[in-house]
C-alpha cells in the first residue's frame, strides 16, 4: 500500500467514495419505490424485500459460483413479492400500506429462516471497475472503484425518467397514478398496471439487495441491512417522485453516512453518534426548506392513499 | 456446506409421532440414554459466524466429544421469554443436567426465573452478573479477560505496520471494549513507542455497512494493520484484507476469510473451560459460581500466527505470550496517560488484568486517536 497522508481532504473524499459505494441499495429501492408510487401503490414492504434478495442473491450466487446469476435471482425473487403486494392489493377493501408492513416483515423472517446455512460460506464478489488509474493516490483509486451495479444504477434512473417523460408506457403508469377513472374511460385496467408496476418496483428492491450481499459490505448476514430499505421509501418522498431526483438523493444519504467514520478518521471524534444521525438531519432541513404550504406534494400521483 | 440441522421442534414433533409406537431404541436420541451427563447450549446468534457465537460453539463441539456426554444446542435464540422456553424444553425433554446459555441477556431475569424451578440443574452463564446474596446457587457466572490476547495481537500490529498506525473498528465504548483498544495500542508500543492506533465507534454491536465504511476510512488513512470488536469480525476482517491491510481476529479463528493477511487473533478458549466444567460435574464436584480466566488460565487463546509474521515479530510474540502465562503480567503499567492528558496511573502504579479497577474503564490511553463520547 502507499497511503499519501490526505489530511482533512480525507473527509470530502471519503464522503465521494461512501457515496458511490453505500448509495446503490438506496438508489435501487428508491427507483423501484418511484415506478410503484407512479402508479398509484405504495409498498412499504420493499425493505423486506431487499432483505429477501439479499440472502436468495448471496445464496444462489455460491450454489451456481456466478455473482450475476445471483442478481438475477434476488431480482425474481423481489418481482415474486411485488407481485403478491400487487395482487393482494387489488381485492377490495385492501390498505396497502398495511399489506406493506406485513411483507416487511414477512420477507425478513423468510430471509433468515432460508439464508441460515449461507451465514458461513463465501460467495463470489460482483466485479467493479477502477475509474481512479489516473491518479497515484491509493484513497481515491479505493474511492473510485465503481461496482457495475451503480453503473447500471444510472443508466436505470436516466431511463426511467425518460419513460415517465415521453414514453406511451410511461404516461400509461402515469394515468394510471393520477386518476383510476381517467384511466378506465381510456380504456386501461388499472390493476393489471399496478400489478405489473409493483412486480417491476419488487425486482428492483431486490436488486438493490443483492447488492449488499454481494458486493458491499459482501457477505450474508442476520444484520445486513439497518433499514436502508424503509429509508429508500422515505427517499422517493423527499425526491418528489422524480427518478432523477432519486439518484441525487440516494447519492446525499451514502455520502452523509460516510461522514460519521471519515470525521473520526481524521481526528474529530466527538459527538460521533450525532453525525450518525447526519442523514436524518440532513433529510429533515433540506424538507422543511423545500416545503411551503402552496407547493408541499405538488408532484405526488393523485391516486396515492397518502396523498388522498 | 453446512450440516443441516433439524429443528428441536420438528425433532419434538417426530419424537410425539413415534412415541406411540413406544420404540424407545428406534428414536435417533435413543443414545442419549446410555449418557451420564447431557449439556445443553443455547447461542443469540448463528453459531457460524466468525464471531461470539462461533466461539461458544467451538467450545460445544469439545464437549460433545467426551465421553459419556451428550451435548444439545439450539442458534438464534433471542434474550426473551423464548430462552426460557428452549431451557425448560432441554431440561424436561432431553434431560440436560447443565446448562450454557451463553448471551449476555439471558441471565436477567431468564436464567433467575427457570433456574429455582430446577435446583438440581445447573445454570452457567457467561457474562459477569453473579452474585452470592441475590442469585440463586445453581447459577453461575464466567468468563474470560481477553485484554491480554489484543496486547498479543498488537505486537504483531506493531512489526507489521510500515505507517506506524493502526486501526480499531470498535462497536461501543464500554470498559469491556475500551480495554481491548488499549492493550491493542499497548501491544505495539512495545514494538515501536511512536505507533499511533486510530479508533472508529460504529455505535452497535452488528452494523455491517457501517462496519465496512469504518474500516475503508481507517485504510484512508493509512492504517495497514486493523482489528476490531464487534460481534461478527466477518465484515472488517475482509474488507481490511480487500484493502491491503494486515488484520489480526478476535472472538474466534478469522484466519480461512484472508489467510494472506491475517497475523494473528485473539480467540475464547470455551473449549478447555466447558470440558473442565464438565469434567468437575461427572466427577461429583461443584463448579464455582465465579470464575474469571485469561490466557494464563486458558481461558483465551491466540490464532496460529499467520504467514506474514517476520521472525523478530514471532519472537518477540513467544516471549511476551510466554511472560503473560506466569499469570499477574501488568497491562497497564505507571506513568501512564490517557489521550487527553490526565493521568491513569502515576510512576510506580500498575494494574494487572484482574484488576477490579480496570472493570470500569472508561479511557483511552496515549497513542489512541479518538474519543469514548
Amino acid at each position: 500500500m502507499n497511503e499519501t497522508d490526505l489530511g482533512l481532504w480525507a473527509v470530502p473524499l471519503a464522503m465521494i467514495g461512501g457515496a458511490i459505494r453505500v448509495s446503490t441499495p438506496f438508489l435501487f429501492v428508491s427507483l423501484g419505490e418511484c415506478l410503484t408510487e407512479r402508479s398509484g401503490r405504495i409498498n412499504l414492504g420493499l425493505e423486506g424485500t431487499l432483505v429477501f434478495g439479499a440472502m436468495s442473491g448471496y445464496a444462489v450466487a455460491y450454489e451456481s459460483g456466478s455473482a450475476w446469476i445471483g442478481v438475477l435471482a434476488a431480482a425474481l425473487a423481489g418481482m415474486l413479492f411485488g407481485f403478491f403486494h400487487g395482487w393482494v392489493c387489488k381485492l377490495p377493501k385492501v390498505n396497502d400500506i398495511a399489506i406493506g408492513i406485513a411483507l416487511m416483515l414477512l420477507g425478513m423472517g423468510l430471509a433468515f429462516f432460508f439464508g441460515k446455512p449461507y451465514v458461513q460460506p463465501q460467495a463470489p464478489d460482483l466485479p467493479a471497475i477502477s475509474f481512479g488509474w489516473w491518479s497515484d493516490i491509493s484513497q481515491v483509486q479505493a474511492a473510485l472503484q465503481v461496482n457495475v451495479l451503480f453503473l447500471i444504477g444510472i443508466v436505470l434512473t436516466v431511463a426511467m425518467g425518460w419513460m415517465f417523460r415521453t414514453t406511451r408506457i410511461g404516461l400509461i403508469v402515469r394515468v394510471v397514478g393520477d386518476s383510476t377513472d381517467a384511466a378506465r374511460s381510456m380504456g386501461l385496467n388499472p390493476n393489471v398496471v399496478r400489478l405489473l408496476a409493483t412486480g417491476a418496483g419488487g425486482a428492483l428492491a431486490g436488486v438493490g439487495g443483492a447488492y449488499l450481499s454481494l458486493y458491499y459490505p459482501g457477505s450474508w448476514n442476520e444484520g445486513l441491512s439497518s433499514g436502508q430499505g424503509l429509508m429508500a421509501v422515505a427517499l422517493v418522498i423527499f425526491a418528489r417522485w422524480s427518478p432523477v431526483n432519486c439518484f441525487w438523493a440516494a447519492l446525499l444519504f451514502g455520502g452523509a453516512g460516510a461522514l460519521g467514520p471519515a470525521l473520526q478518521s481524521v481526528g474529530i471524534s466527538s459527538g460521533y453518534y450525532l453525525f450518525y444521525a447526519a442523514p436524518y438531519v440532513l433529510t429533515l432541513g433540506l424538507l422543511i426548506a423545500t416545503s411551503s404550504p402552496n407547493r408541499a406534494l405538488e408532484s405526488a400521483p393523485g391516486e396515492l392513499s397518502i396523498t388522498k | 456446506m453446512n450440516r443441516r440441522t433439524i429443528s428441536r421442534r420438528s425433532l419434538l414433533k417426530a419424537g410425539a409421532a413415534t412415541g406411540a409406537l413406544a420404540v424407545a431404541g428406534a428414536l435417533p436420541f435413543g443414545a442419549a440414554h446410555a449418557a451420564d451427563l447431557t449439556v445443553g447450549f443455547i447461542y443469540v446468534g448463528p453459531k457460524d459466524d466468525f464471531g461470539y457465537n462461533q466461539a461458544h460453539a467451538e467450545g460445544a463441539a469439545a464437549v460433545k466429544k467426551m465421553a459419556g456426554v451428550t451435548v444439545v444446542e439450539e442458534e438464534n435464540v433471542p434474550e426473551t421469554v423464548s430462552v426460557q422456553k428452549s431451557m425448560e424444553s432441554m431440561i424436561n425433554f432431553d434431560g440436560a443436567s447443565l446448562m450454557f446459555p451463553t448471551s449476555f441477556g439471558y441471565f436477567d431475569p431468564h436464567i433467575l426465573a427457570v433456574a429455582p424451578k430446577h435446583p438440581d440443574v445447573r445454570f452457567q452463564h457467561a457474562g459477569g452478573l453473579w452474585s452470592a446474596d441475590k442469585h440463586p446457587k445453581n447459577a453461575g457466572s464466567y468468563f474470560g479477560y481477553i485484554g491480554l490476547g489484543q496486547y498479543l495481537n498488537g505486537i504483531t500490529a506493531g512489526h507489521a505496520t510500515k505507517s506506524k498506525k493502526i486501526g480499531f473498528v470498535a462497536a461501543k465504548p464500554i470498559p469491556q471494549v475500551l480495554m481491548n483498544i488499549n492493550a491493542f495500542l499497548l501491544g505495539a508500543r512495545a514494538v515501536d513507542p511512536t505507533i499511533t492506533c486510530q479508533v472508529i465507534f460504529t455505535g452497535e454491536w452488528s452494523l455491517a455497512v457501517k462496519e465496512a465504511e469504518a474500516t475503508n476510512a481507517l485504510a484512508d488513512q493509512g492504517c495497514d494493520v486493523i482489528t476490531c470488536h464487534v460481534d461478527g469480525p466477518k465484515v472488517v476482517v475482509e474488507t481490511a484484507a480487500g484493502r491491503g491491510a494486515f488484520v489480526c481476529g478476535y472472538h474466534a479463528d478469522q484466519s480461512p476469510l484472508a489467510p494472506e493477511k491475517y497475523l494473528t487473533g485473539a480467540e475464547w478458549n470455551w473449549a478447555n473451560v466447558y470440558t473442565g466444567m464438565v469434567e468437575t460435574m461427572m466427577g461429583g464436584g461443584t463448579i464455582d459460581n465465579f470464575v474469571r480466566g485469561g490466557l494464563s488460565d486458558g481461558f483465551v487463546k491466540m490464532s496460529p500466527l499467520g504467514p506474514a509474521v517476520s521472525d523478530t515479530a514471532r519472537n518477540q510474540f513467544e516471549a511476551a505470550k510466554a511472560e503473560i502465562m506466569k499469570g499477574g503480567f501488568l497491562i497497564i503499567k505507571g506513568p501512564i496517560n490517557d489521550n487527553k492528558g490526565n493521568v491513569i496511573a502515576p510512576a510506580g502504579k500498575s494494574f494487572a488484568e484482574d484488576d477490579i479497577a480496570l472493570e470500569s474503564m472508561d479511557y483511552l490511553v496515549e497513542g489512541v486517536i479518538g474519543s469514548t463520547s
